[in-house]
């Protein structure tokens, strides 16, 4: 097995139940059944999971620096799109 | 049998069971810095320490076995884990045999843990109330072991032709030292019998049809050698564990009783 043909995978762990997934980090690993296994190994040896996902960092599609322009700055004029922009009706009540 | 020659026996058998378990986590642990990357490095570095925890279960429990046998309260695990010599460590002789190349260190994972996987399910029978608690916690961490050891056999011995060879040259070398795992002397047939060691004996069939399955599918071959080595159960040991032994004993001995 040459080191060339690992791939680089994406880890995310379910620190405890009721609780997102959230990304803690990446490592190499031939396949996703070695990664999964090494995901436990590199990140969960503290106790730090109940579940792990991982996934070839190639499957994710990822937003870029260049698409910020016109991804991102669009909403920052838009403040009706935030609940908080409302007054809220006496007669609707506490919320 | 006397009531002392009975817990004798019994500190006998868990040092046998810790020597296993220290012999073969100071093995594995000497991947560490040393693995192919750096993720099947932390992986080794785990299962050393798993097996280190083991040991130190095993001898932890036999000290006070010892104490409340002499009455004193001098015995500790480090006592069994440094304080001896060569000839008194029990451990099987697979578990000692040098580090070898990667798919030497697998293979004889494969082997070790599907075997302490059997031995463990038993041990969780046995009637000491102790060695049943620790063979529980055990069990879970080896079946871990047990599934990186079979994936890493089909990955290697169905691998390239290199990792073929290698993988089929390590399990022909070993073979002859894993009859020994088999194998009874007198002290584990009385504590059979009392229900307290597992019958090793009876864990043959299971280990071997396991083994046989997963070393055809990785497409290695069996080996049919008869050559059998054996003598650890009785403190008669290959070149390798004196050397183990220095490595792992020095800073105890060079600063007794030494702490931080």
């Amino acid at each position: 097995m040459s080191l060339e043909k690992l791939e680089l995978f994406e880890v995310f762990i379910r620190s405890k139940r009721g609780l997102d997934h959230k990304h803690t980090g990446s490592l190499h690993a031939e396949d996703k059944e070695q990664a999964l296994e090494y995901a436990r190994d590199v990140y969960t040896r503290r106790s730090e999971g109940v579940s792990i996902w991982v996934v070839k960092s190639n499957d994710i599609c990822a937003s870029q620096e260049d698409d910020s322009e016109s991804f991102f700055d669009p909403s920052d004029d838009k403040p009706y799109r935030h609940a908080t922009y409302y007054p809220i009706p006496k007669d609707a009540g506490a919320m | 049998m006397t009531q002392i020659n009975a817990k004798q026996d019994l500190i006998d058998y868990t040092v046998r069971l810790g020597d296993d378990a220290i012999v073969i986590g100071h093995r594995v642990s000497e991947w560490v810095s040393k693995a192919p990357f750096i993720e099947e490095d932390i992986a080794l570095g785990n299962v050393a320490l798993d097996f280190i925890g083991h040991a130190r279960m095993y001898y932890t429990y036999a000290a006070n076995v010892d104490n409340t046998l002499t009455g004193k309260n001098d015995k500790t695990e480090d006592d069994f884990a440094y304080l001896r010599d060569e000839r008194q460590f029990q451990n099987h002789l697979l578990h000692e045999l040098h580090k070898g190349d990667f798919a030497y260190t697998t293979m004889r994972q494969l082997l070790v843990d599907v075997y302490n996987k059997y031995f463990l399910e038993q041990l969780k029978n046995s009637n000491d109330e102790t060695l049943a608690a620790i063979a529980i916690k055990a069990a879970k961490e080896t079946k871990y072991h047990c599934r990186r050891s079979k994936d890493w056999t089909l990955r290697l011995g169905d691998g390239t032709e290199d990792s073929h060879q290698r993988m089929q040259k390590a399990l022909d070398d070993l073979w002859g030292y894993s009859h020994e795992l088999f194998e009874q002397d007198e002290l584990e047939l009385r504590l059979v019998e009392a229900g307290i060691a597992v019958d090793c004996a009876s864990l043959k069939a299971s280990w071997l049809a396991e083994i046989t399955a997963i070393i055809e599918q990785a497409t290695l071959t069996v080996p049919t050698q008869e050559w059998a080595v054996r003598g650890g159960r009785q403190g008669y040991h290959t070149e390798h564990l004196g050397h183990l032994l220095t490595e792992m004993q020095f800073v105890h001995r060079s600063f007794p009783g030494a702490k931080w």
